[in-house]
C-alpha cells in the first residue's frame, strides 16, 4: 500500500458504521492532516473485522494494535499518542473478559488466534472501494490465470478437486454444480450470486460484499468462463444498502479497467454483472424461489428437477452460488485445489464463516477450518458464555438448525457431522444459549420465524408449522399435555418428510432437536406446569418472602396494575389474579424479598 | 427411445422418459390420491405446483417422500405408494388441510362435488389431530362469481387457469405462509378487477371456494308469481351436458327431457337460444359480408378480420385488454341478448304481455352470462332483456328441487315461435361452431348458390388455435379460430401488429367453447367429458332437418313481420351493441 509508514484501518462495516465509524475516520483524517502526517500515515476504511462485540474497531499497521469501542472523540488522542508519540492508548485496548488481561496485538487475541481467513481474507484489511487494493492482494490474478492458462474444464476440475461445497446451506459440491451447468447446451447461461442472506443473526455474506466485493465479482467471472455464461446477476436484499453501494462501486471500477465487460484482458471473454434486489423474503434464498423473484414472479420455490443448471433464470441454464462460496474461488485458483483440500475434514474442505451470537462474550464474525470443534469456537474464539453463566445449548444452521448440547461440544464442525447430530451447517449462524434460556421458548421463537417466512405454497409448511407453533404456544402457556409432545414429534417428522423446499424440510429441527436433547424441560412444562429456566411468564409467579419484606412500599408504588397490597412496614402481598408478571417488583425490590417460583 | 423400468408397489412398470410417478402408477392401475394436480390432456392444460403434498410416495433410498405428480420416474426406482410412512404423511397432510377448512360440508354449494370431501372419505379421515386457528377472509360477491376464500386450499388451479390459460392475470397468490390466499391484486374484490367472469376458475376449483352466484331462488320466485309470464331459453351446450348431473354418460343429448323438465318446472314457454343463434348468424353474417365486400372493393377503412362477439367473457376481455381494437369485433349481440331483446318486444307483443310482466330466464353453460345479462345497455328503463341467467348446474338443482325424475321424463319439443332452430344454431356450443354456421349462410348469400355439403370439417377440432380456408366460389376465405383467452390473445396480438391476414376469427373464452363453459357440470379434470359433449353437439346438428340459419322459417318470418332485413335500423337497435374501453376502469 503506497509508501505510507503507517496505516490506520477503520472498520466500515454496517455495525461499526452504525456506531459512527465514518465520523471516526473523518476525525482521524483531520487529525493526521492537522499534524501534517498525511504523507506518511494513511487512514483506510475497510470492511468488517468480525469483532463486532467491541466495535467500532480501529487497527494500526504495521504494529497490529487493536483499538476497540472507539468513539469519534478518541481520534485526536489516538493520533497524538500512538502515531506521534508511539504510545498505545491504553484505555482503548481490548481486555480479555475471562483472563482480565489487556491485549494490544490482534494476533494475540483469542478471537483471532484460531481463525483461518480465506473467504474473509480481505475483510478488515483493504479499502473495498479501491480496486487497486484488491489487485495488490492478488486480486483478479485468478481470473487472469483461468482466462490465460486454463480451459473451462480445467477450472471446473480444479473446483471439483478442491472439494469446495456450497456455503449457503446445501453443501452441494460447487465443482459439480458448475459441471452440470456447463453440460447444459444453451446460447445464453447465467451466473447468479445468491446474496439473499436471511438467517437471523447471520451476516457473513453482507460482510464479504461490504468488505471485499471484488472477490465475488472475480469469482463470478471465473464461473462464467467455466460454464459458458456472459452475464452475472447478484440477487441481493434491498436491506443491505452499504453492500449494494460497494458492489456498485466495485462493478464500475472493474468495468473501467476492463475486468468486466467485453473482451476481458484481451482474451475475447465477455462477462458483466448486474444487481437484482430482493424484498427480504427469507424463502427467496432458496434458489428456485430466488430465480422466480428475479423473473418478477412470486418468490416461491418450485419442484426440482429441473434444476437451475438445466432450466433456471428465464428458463436458461443458471448456476447459483452463495456469496461465501464464491469468495473462496479466487483463492482456490491462486493457491491450488490441493492446498484448499488440505484444510478441513474428509468430506468438508476449507473453512467456514460463522456468525457468533447470543449469550457469548465475543459476538461477531469468524472463519475457522472445517473440523474445528464447537467447543473451540464457543470458548476459545467466542470467549465463553457471557456473565460467567453456564453453557446450555448452541443452535447452528440458522432458524431451522438444531439445538446442540454440552455432549456435542467436541463434535468437529462439518456438513455431515452437524447433520448426524440433528442440526445442520446452514449458512453459518451460531447462537449460544445459557442456563437462563428456556428451550421450549427457543423452539417457539425459531418456529415463529419460519412461520412468518413460509411462502405458503405447500400444505405441511403453511399449515403444519402453524399447528406446531400453536402447540408450542400452548405448552409455554402451561396448557400443554404429554400427548402434545408426541404430536409435536409426529407432525414435525411429517413436515420434514413432505415439504416442498428446504425451508419446510428443516423448519421442525429446533423442535425435534430440543425434544431429543431437553425432553425433561418439556416434561416440566406439561407435567409440573413449571418452566425450569423461568422464562415462560404464564408458568411463573412472583411472590413476596414475608421474612425479607420490610414493607417499604416501593413494589406497591411501582406495580402498574395495582396487584400489590400491604400496610407500611409490614409484609406486602401480590394478588396473582391481577399480576401481569412484568417483573417490575422483582427488579425494584432492594431487599431481595421477591422470588420467582 | 430408451424406456425406463421401475417398480411400483412391487409391480414392474416400463414407461417413457419424462413420465411422472403418478402417470406410471396409473398405467398399471394404481391410483395415487391427488388434490392440487389437474391435467386436461387434450387441451394441453396442466396444474402441478406440487403444493398440496397429498400424492407423496415412498421411494426406496430417498431421504424424504416424493410427490408423485411432479417426480419423474427414474430407472430402477422402487416405489411404495401405500407404505405406513406414505399413508401417515398423506393423511396428516389432508388433516392439516381440513384443520384450516370450515366444516360446513352439509350446507356447502360444492357438497357432493368437492374433491377435498372425496379425498377425506377415500383416506378414511375420522378425526383431525391438529386443530387450530382457521383462515378467515372477506367474502367477495361479484355479478357472476362468489369467492369464499375460507374454503381455499391453495391448489392454485384457478390461478393457473386465470394466468396461463386465459392470460387474464387477475388471480394470483398473495400474502405468505398461513395467510397466503389466491386473490386479485391488493386483495380487491373481483368486480374491481379485469376479471372476465369466464368462470374457468370456478370450473376447476376442487372445493367451494369459487362458485357461481346462485339465481335459482329468484327463478323460483318468478315462477310462483302469478302476475308474471316466465319464459326460458336454453343454450346449445346445455343439452350436451345436463345429463351428467343425472348420472347419464357424458355426451348424452337430453334436449327432449330438458324441455319436458323446464315445462314441468312451470315455465310458460320453453324456447331455445339456438333460435337466437340463427338470428345472430343473420346479423353477424350480414355484417361480415358487408365488411368483406367493401374490403374486396378496395375500401381501406374497413375493419377486417371481423371477430365474433357471442361470448361475454371474450367481450369483457378485449374491453379491458385490447380497447384499442374494440371496433374490430362484430357489433352483433350474443344469442342470449338477442333472444331477450326479441322476447321482450316482438314476442311480448304477440302474446300481449307487458314488458315488465314478462320474465326471461336463460339456461347457460356459462357464468359470464350472468354478468352480460346485467350490463346496463341490455335493459330498457331498468328492465333487463334477460332477467336471470342460470347455469347448467343451477338448472340441475332446480330439477332436483322440483322432485322430477329426470331420466324418466318424456322427450318433448320446444314451443314456437322462438323454439325453432337449425343445426347451425346448435353448433354454437362448440369451438368453431359459430364460424361454421356463419360460413354456411355467408356462402349461400354471397354466391347465391346452394351448398352441397354443409359440414366444414376443417373448422372443427379441439386445438387451441386453428386456421382454415374455405373456398367461397373461388374466393378463398381465411378463417381463424381460438378458444381459451390465452389463444385469443395470440391472434389479437397478430392483428395489432399487422401480421394477421384472416377475414374472420371466432373466439370463445372457454377451452372447448361453451361445452367447456364455467357453468357446466364439473369435469373434475377428466377432459374426455368435454370431448364427448363436443361429439354430441355435432351429432345434434347432423340430425337436424334444417342446418342453415337463413333457412329457419321462424327467422324468415321474424324479419318479414318485425325486423325488416338484417342490419335494418330496428335490427340495429335491438340486436347490435357497442363496446367500452375498460382499460382504466374499475368496475363496481
Amino acid at each position: 500500500m503506497a509508501d505510507y509508514k503507517m496505516h490506520m484501518l477503520v472498520c466500515g462495516g454496517t455495525g461499526c458504521r452504525a456506531s459512527e465509524s465514518k465520523k471516526i475516520r473523518q476525525n482521524l483524517d483531520a487529525s493526521i492532516q492537522a499534524n501534517g502526517l498525511e504523507d506518511s500515515v494513511q487512514v483506510v476504511e475497510t470492511g468488517c473485522f468480525g469483532f463486532c462485540e467491541k466495535g467500532p474497531v480501529v487497527k494500526i499497521l504495521p504494529d497490529n494494535t487493536f483499538y476497540v469501542q472507539v468513539r469519534p472523540e478518541d481520534a485526536d488522542q489516538i493520533v497524538a499518542e500512538h502515531i506521534v508519540k508511539g504510545r498505545q492508548v491504553k484505555h482503548l485496548l481490548y481486555e480479555d473478559p475471562t483472563k482480565q488481561e489487556v491485549i494490544a496485538d490482534s494476533k494475540d487475541m483469542g478471537f483471532y488466534k484460531k481463525q483461518v481467513r480465506i473467504a474473509l481474507r480481505n475483510c478488515g484489511f483493504i479499502d473495498p472501494e479501491n480496486i487497486d487494493e484488491y489487485i495488490s492482494r492478488d486480486g483478479y490474478a485468478a481470473l487472469a490465470t483461468c482466462l490465460g492458462d486454463m480451459t473451462p474444464e480445467q477450472v471446473i476440475d480444479t473446483m471439483k478437486e478442491s472439494g469446495l461445497r456450497g456455503r449457503g446451506g446445501g453443501g452441494f459440491p460447487t465443482g459439480l454444480k458448475w459441471q452440470f451447468t456447463r453440460n447444459s447446451v444453451s446460447e445464453q447461461k447465467y451466473v447468479v450470486c445468491n446474496a439473499d442472506e436471511g438467517d437471523p443473526g447471520a451476516f457473513m455474506d453482507r460482510s464479504i460484499l461490504e468488505g471485499d466485493p471484488h472477490s465475488v465479482l472475480e469469482a463470478m467471472a471465473i464461473c462464467g468462463y467455466a460454464i459458458g455464461a456472459d452475464t452475472g446477476l447478484i440477487y441481493i436484499r434491498a436491506e443491505y444498502p452499504l453492500a449494494i453501494d460497494r458492489l456498485k462501486v466495485a462493478i464500475k471500477q472493474a468495468r473501467e479497467i476492463g475486468l468486466l465487460g467485453n473482451d476481458i484482458m484481451g482474451t475475447g471473454f465477455n462477462f458483466d454483472v448486474e444487481l437484482r434486489y430482493g424484498a427480504g423474503a427469507f424463502v427467496c434464498g432458496e434458489e428456485t424461489a430466488l430465480i422466480h423473484s428475479m423473473e418478477g414472479l412470486r418468490g416461491e420455490p418450485t419442484f426440482k428437477p429441473p434444476f437451475p443448471a438445466v432450466e433456471g433464470y428465464l428458463k436458461k441454464p443458471t448456476n447459483v452460488n452463495n456469496v461465501e462460496t464464491l469468495a473462496n474461488v479466487p483463492v482456490i485458483i491462486n493457491k491450488g485445489a490441493e492446498w484448499f483440500a488440505s484444510i478441513g475434514t474428509d468430506k468438508s474442505k476449507g473453512t467456514k464463516v460463522f456468525a457468533l451470537a447470543g449469550k457469548i462474550n465475543n459476538v461477531g464474525l469468524i472463519e475457522v477450518p472445517m473440523g474445528t470443534t464447537l467447543r473451540e469456537v464457543i470458548f476459545d474464539i467466542g470467549g465463553g458464555i457471557k456473565d460467567g453463566k453456564k453453557f446450555k445449548a448452541v443452535q447452528t444452521g440458522g432458524p431451522s438448525g438444531g439445538c446442540l448440547t454440552e455432549e456435542h461440544l467436541d463434535t468437529p464442525i462439518d456438513f455431515d457431522n452437524l447433520l448426524s447430530v440433528g442440526s445442520m451447517m446452514g449458512s453459518g449462524g451460531m447462537i449460544v444459549m445459557d442456563e437462563d434460556d428456556c428451550m421450549v421458548s427457543v423452539a417457539k421463537f425459531y418456529l415463529e420465524f419460519t412461520l412468518d417466512e413460509s411462502c405458503g405454497k405447500c400444505t405441511p409448511c403453511r399449515i403444519g408449522n402453524k399447528r406446531l407453533y400453536e402447540i408450542l404456544d400452548k405448552i409455554t402457556q402451561g396448557k400443554g399435555t404429554k400427548e402434545d409432545l408426541d404430536r409435536l414429534r409426529m407432525l414435525g417428522n411429517v413436515i420434514k418428510d413432505t415439504s416442498l423446499c428446504g425451508l419446510g424440510q428443516t423448519s421442525p429441527n429446533p423442535i425435534l432437536s430440543t425434544l431429543d436433547n431437553f425432553y425433561d424441560e418439556y416434561l416440566a412444562h406439561v407435567e409440573d406446569g413449571r418452566c425450569p429456566a423461568g422464562q415462560c411468564k404464564a408458568l411463573l409467579q412472583y411472590k413476596i418472602i414475608d421474612d425479607k419484606c420490610t414493607g417499604c412500599t416501593l413494589c406497591f408504588r411501582q406495580c402498574p396494575v395495582a396487584a400489590i397490597s400491604g400496610e407500611r412496614k409490614s409484609p406486602h402481598f401480590i394478588d396473582q389474579s391481577l399480576c401481569i408478571k412484568c417483573g417490575v417488583c422483582y427488579e425494584k425490590c432492594k431487599f431481595d424479598a421477591i422470588e420467582i417460583v | 427411445m430408451e424406456m425406463i423400468k421401475l417398480t411400483i408397489d412391487k409391480k414392474p412398470v416400463v414407461v417413457k422418459p419424462g413420465t411422472t410417478i403418478l402417470d406410471a402408477a396409473s398405467s398399471i392401475g394404481i391410483k395415487i390420491p391427488t388434490l392440487c394436480h389437474m391435467k386436461l390432456h387434450d387441451m394441453g392444460i396442466e396444474n402441478k405446483p406440487g403444493g398440496c403434498r397429498v400424492c407423496v410416495v415412498e421411494v426406496e433410498g430417498r431421504r424424504n417422500l416424493a410427490p408423485a405428480c411432479v417426480t419423474k420416474a427414474e430407472e430402477g426406482m422402487d416405489i411404495n405408494t401405500h407404505s405406513m410412512r406414505a399413508i401417515n404423511a398423506r393423511r396428516t397432510v389432508t388433516e392439516l388441510i381440513l384443520s384450516d377448512h370450515p366444516a360446513e360440508c352439509l350446507t356447502c354449494a360444492k357438497s357432493g362435488e368437492c374433491e377435498l370431501q372425496d379425498l377425506a372419505q377415500e383416506l378414511g379421515i375420522r378425526e383431525i389431530h391438529y386443530e387450530g386457528e382457521q383462515s378467515h377472509y372477506r367474502e367477495d360477491t361479484s355479478p357472476a362469481i362468489i369467492r369464499e376464500m375460507d374454503k381455499c386450499i391453495l391448489c392454485r388451479r384457478c390461478e393457473m387457469m386465470c394466468n396461463e390459460v386465459q392470460t387474464v392475470g387477475v388471480l394470483s397468490a398473495v400474502n405468505r405462509g398461513f395467510d397466503a390466499v389466491v386473490a386479485p391484486a391488493f386483495e380487491m374484490n373481483l368486480d374491481h378487477s379485469a376479471c372476465t367472469y369466464c368462470g374457468q376458475c370456478v370450473a376447476v376449483c376442487p372445493t367451494g371456494a369459487l362458485t357461481e352466484v346462485d339465481h335459482t331462488g329468484a327463478v323460483i320466485r318468478a315462477l310462483s308469481d302469478p302476475s308474471k309470464t316466465v319464459i326460458v331459453q336454453t343454450a346449445p351446450a346445455v343439452r350436451a351436458a345436463l345429463g351428467e348431473e343425472f348420472d347419464l354418460e357424458a355426451g348424452t343429448l337430453v334436449t327432449g327431457k330438458m324441455t319436458a323438465a323446464l315445462r314441468r318446472l312451470g315455465f310458460d314457454y320453453v324456447f331455445d337460444t339456438d333460435f337466437a343463434a340463427d338470428l345472430t348468424i343473420m346479423e353477424e353474417g350480414t355484417e361480415f359480408l358487408d365488411r368483406l365486400n367493401r374490403h374486396l372493393k378496395g375500401d381501406k377503412d374497413v375493419q377486417l378480420p371481423i371477430l365474433t362477439s357471442c361470448c361475454p367473457a371474450w367481450v369483457k376481455f378485449f374491453e379491458h385488454q385490447f380497447p384499442d381494437m374494440k371496433d374490430i369485433p362484430s357489433t352483433a349481440r350474443s344469442p342470449q341478448q338477442m333472444f331477450g331483446a326479441i322476447a321482450k318486444t316482438y314476442f311480448a307483443d304477440k302474446i300481449n304481455v307487458k314488458r315488465e310482466d314478462l320474465v326471461v330466464v336463460s339456461i347457460m353453460p356459462c357464468v359470464a352470462k350472468k354478468y352480460e345479462s346485467a350490463r346496463e345497455e341490455f335493459a330498457t328503463d331498468g328492465n333487463p332483456d334477460v332477467d336471470f341467467a342460470i347455469t347448467t348446474r343451477e338448472l340441475a338443482s332446480l330439477i332436483k328441487l322440483a322432485n322430477l325424475k329426470f331420466n324418466s321424463l318424456p322427450e318433448e319439443d320446444f314451443d314456437q315461435p322462438l323454439g325453432e332452430s337449425t343445426g347451425a344454431g346448435v353448433i354454437f356450443g362448440a369451438t368453431g361452431g359459430v364460424i361454421e354456421a356463419a360460413v354456411r349462410t355467408a356462402y349461400e348469400i354471397q354466391t347465391g348458390k346452394s351448398l352441397e355439403k354443409v359440414d366444414f370439417e376443417q373448422l372443427r377440432g379441439l386445438e387451441g388455435v386453428r386456421e382454415a380456408t374455405v373456398d367461397v366460389d373461388g374466393l378463398e376465405l381465411r378463417i381463424g379460430i381460438a378458444h381459451g383467452l390465452g389463444n385469443a390473445r395470440k391472434l389479437l396480438e397478430d392483428i395489432r401488429s399487422g401480421k394477421s391476414n384472416f377475414h374472420a376469427i371466432e373466439i370463445m373464452s372457454c377451452p372447448g367453447g361453451c361445452i367447456g363453459g364455467g357453468g357446466q357440470p364439473y369435469h373434475h379434470g377428466d377432459d374426455s367429458v368435454i370431448k364427448k359433449r363436443f361429439e354430441a353437439i355435432y351429432k345434434e346438428d347432423a340430425g337436424k332437418a334444417i342446418r342453415k340459419s337463413h333457412e329457419n322459417p321462424h327467422i324468415v318470418k321474424l324479419y318479414e313481420e318485425f325486423l325488416g332485413k338484417p342490419m335494418s335500423d330496428k335490427a340495429h337497435h335491438l340486436l347490435h351493441t357497442n363496446y367500452f374501453d375498460r382499460s382504466n376502469k374499475i368496475e363496481s
